[in-house]
């Protein structure tokens, strides 16, 4: 089989290849992550001092919005999809996935729901401004005219994000080699499975709720309008059913990323495999149940506001089996810190910060004060950032010499880290004061008391994106002239992946591996 | 494909396009469904007006409020911003609206009861909420309210507000305007 990869630009359009495509995912999604910076940036830099200075109030709101929806669907999400395409088929030890021309797909039809995204950024009246959530009947009734851009962008992802499932889900139960029981599958792949179940049961909620809100607009239907009959906090349920599982969809993933990076570097195995498997499975199934923890002021009835509270409650408890697996696995290991090490174990840390203040945020009598402050805003920063970004980056760190069979620069990548780390707290941990204080979110002017605290937000915010350059940077500088890597690559490293030489060969597993 | 997978596909993409068929057919009336049972919203249906003992003892003030939705430009408000009644005793009272515009148009009332937990306590036996309201240009009319309050309204509900937001749905029910020209 000395098959190599076409030539040219071609290669990338026609391929059906895992690794290419797994390839073009982390691209786009690192290209995305710039993009998302850079909007983040804007309402950071507008946020350093009290007053208006450099974007309009609807400017600001447009960057809030476009932010979120970058971030979300074209940063997080692709990122975990490529490295699945990548990683999966090599752990389970399949040739490739199971629908590798849906695959090409599935990734071809992301570039322009993007581009159609950000092309509203240009329109007359402005990109979408009402919050990456868009509740309606903000973003019906008073929308601006290219929601309906925003509405098909939104569906050509979910189109997108179903195949990619359905692919995954395919490739894990059908294609594992001979000997690969379920029970033997790296935790990545178990995550991967469950994560692609979460997406299949959700992402249609999401393009029927976008739906909706079209026919709202253009077909003069009353969903969410009460003037018609229909009412608006029935979108907030809508979306939040779809919302709450989304949010473990971006984390699962990681999870898995770390399971598979701690025991490497403590050179012990994962202290409890199967708990972490049924800890991942009835997170999901509990992430169905909690969605109006996100609507505690809309007025529930009593016992709503009971039963979503001890239900969110609930989720800490398997959460809880993940950080103590993760904490076990390193005690009394023989650890040493690469740079993938320390950004896992930033993420067990600053993962377990973002949890506890989410157990705040979930006592619904709290929740009053809390909500939509730039406390919230610190809360899910805390999981998304060091949680889904820190996973990445340390997957990219830890993969990589296998992708493209050289190392990256440990120094370089250590001070990434730091930079990175330092970055991020000094960016959100004031946020949690400011909130507690206050501030209320989306808003691109604030009291004057909250001054001192968004400064340094600020401050952080820019550091942060300042070490990313420095991540494109190591990425690139790996790729062209790192120095050659082994084929295991970590001492500690176990599984499939690592009997392959490095770089991954074009073809991998054409025969199946014999699993003991 | 092999037939393994095929099946695999299979099953997941109808569960996809279940899912997205759920939430037209199925998440909207059940979120109405369970809006009744909780009391959340009472969407529409007068209250069976029953035999209920009059408490003379107890007096309830009722505070009746409008609110305009957007533009509507109706000139719209109670005609007694409240009452005090007796639990169990039917009351009547009026809401005045007048159609500045120079066309017909059909509004739509949308009440809210608060606290919420008189909501289940506060009954309304003829109601201009349930229907539409068609107005001409320039013209007036007095909307009537029936209302009883139930004598187990918990104790310490002392005043219940009556929040009405108009709505102007002129664009959902056209043939209703013809009916007014």
């Amino acid at each position: 089989m000395a098959h190599g990869p076409a030539h040219g630009l071609s290669r990338w359009f026609y391929t059906t290849n895992h690794k290419d495509i797994g390839s073009m995912y982390l691209w786009f999604s690192f290209a995305m992550f710039f993009l998302g910076g850079i909007f983040a940036l804007v309402i950071r830099a507008e946020l350093f001092e009290p007053g208006l200075q450099i974007v309009e109030p609807n400017f600001f709101n447009q960057m809030t919005t476009m932010h979120g929806l970058v971030m979300v669907f074209g940063a997080v999400m692709p990122a975990f999809v490529g490295l699945a395409n990548w990683m999966v088929p090599m752990m389970i030890g399949a040739p490739d996935m199971a629908l590798p021309r849906m695959n090409n797909l599935s990734f071809w039809i992301l570039p322009f729901a993007f581009a159609m995204l950000a092309s509203t950024l240009f329109m007359e009246g402005g990109a979408p401004n009402f919050g990456w959530t868009f509740y309606a009947p903000l973003s019906t009734t008073y929308a601006p005219p290219s929601v309906t851009f925003f509405i098909f962008a939104i569906h050509i992802m979910g189109a997108s994000s179903i195949m990619g499932s359905i692919n995954i889900i395919a490739t894990i139960l059908n294609m594992r080699a001979p000997g690969m029981t379920l029970m033997k599958m790296p935790l990545f792949v178990w995550t991967w499975l469950i994560t692609a179940y979460l997406l299949i049961a959700v992402m249609p909620v999401l393009a029927g709720v976008v739906t909706m809100m079209l026919m709202d607009i253009h077909f003069g239907t009353s969903f969410f309008n009460a003037a018609g009959g229909g009412d608006p906090v029935l979108f907030q349920h809508v979306f939040w059913f779809f919302g709450h599982p989304e949010v473990y969809i971006m984390i699962l993933p990681a999870f898995g990323v770390v399971s598979a990076i701690i025991p490497t570097f403590a050179r012990k195995p994962l202290f409890g495999y199967s708990s972490m498997v049924y800890a991942t499975a009835s997170i999901a199934i509990l992430s169905f149940m909690v969605w109006a923890h996100h609507m505690f002021t809309v007025g529930m009835p009593f016992i709503g506001e009971w039963v979503f509270m001890i239900a969110t409650m609930a989720i800490a408890v398997p959460t809880g089996v993940k950080v103590f697996n993760w904490v076990t696995t390193m005690y009394k290991g023989s650890m040493t810190f690469e740079t993938p090490m320390l950004f896992s174990i930033a993420f067990v840390i600053l993962f377990t910060i973002g949890g506890f203040s989410g157990l705040m945020l979930a006592i619904a009598p709290a929740d009053f004060q809390y909500h939509d402050t730039y406390f919230v805003v610190a809360h899910f920063h805390y999981v998304l950032v060091p949680g889904a970004i820190f996973s990445i980056t340390a997957a990219v760190y830890y993969w990589l010499p296998k992708w493209c069979g050289r190392m990256y620069d440990e120094t370089l990548g250590k001070t990434h880290f730091w930079l990175a780390f330092i970055g991020l707290n000094l960016t959100f941990f004031p946020m949690h004061f400011s909130g507690l204080a206050g501030m209320p979110r989306r808003i691109p002017d604030y009291n004057p008391l909250f001054a001192n605290w968004n400064m340094l937000s600020s401050v952080g915010a820019f550091l942060f994106g300042a070490a990313q350059v420095l991540f494109l940077y190591i990425v690139i500088r790996a790729i062209v002239s790192g120095r050659r890597a082994t084929a295991q690559v970590w001492e500690g490293a176990h599984g499939l992946e690592w009997t392959v030489p490095s770089p991954a060969p074009y073809h991998t597993f054409t025969t199946p591996p014999k699993v003991d | 494909m092999e037939k393994a997978t095929r099946k695999t596909v299979m099953r997941l993409a109808v569960s996809a396009v279940l899912m997205f068929v759920a939430v037209f057919a199925i998440m909207p009336p059940l979120y109405t469904l369970l809006c009744e049972i909780t009391g959340l919203r009472k969407v529409g249906g007068a209250y069976e007006a029953e035999e209920i003992k009059v408490d003379t003892a107890r007096q309830v003030t009722v505070q009746f409020v409008a609110t305009h939705n957007d533009a509507m430009a109706w000139e719209f408000h109670p005609m007694e911003y409240k009452v005090t009644v007796n639990p169990g005793k039917k009351t009547v009272v009026k809401y005045f609206a007048r159609n500045n515009t120079d066309k017909s148009m059909v509004a739509q009332a949308v009440p809210s009861i608060s606290p919420f937990s008189a909501v289940n306590y506060f009954h309304k036996i003829e109601c201009f909420c349930f229907n539409h309201q068609p107005l001409a240009a320039g013209e007036s009319a007095e909307l009537g309210l029936e209302f009883v309050v139930d004598q187990d309204l918990p104790k310490q509900v002392t005043t219940i507000t009556l929040s009405y937001t108009l709505f102007d749905i002129t664009a959902q029910a056209q043939p209703q305007v013809a009916l007014v020209q």
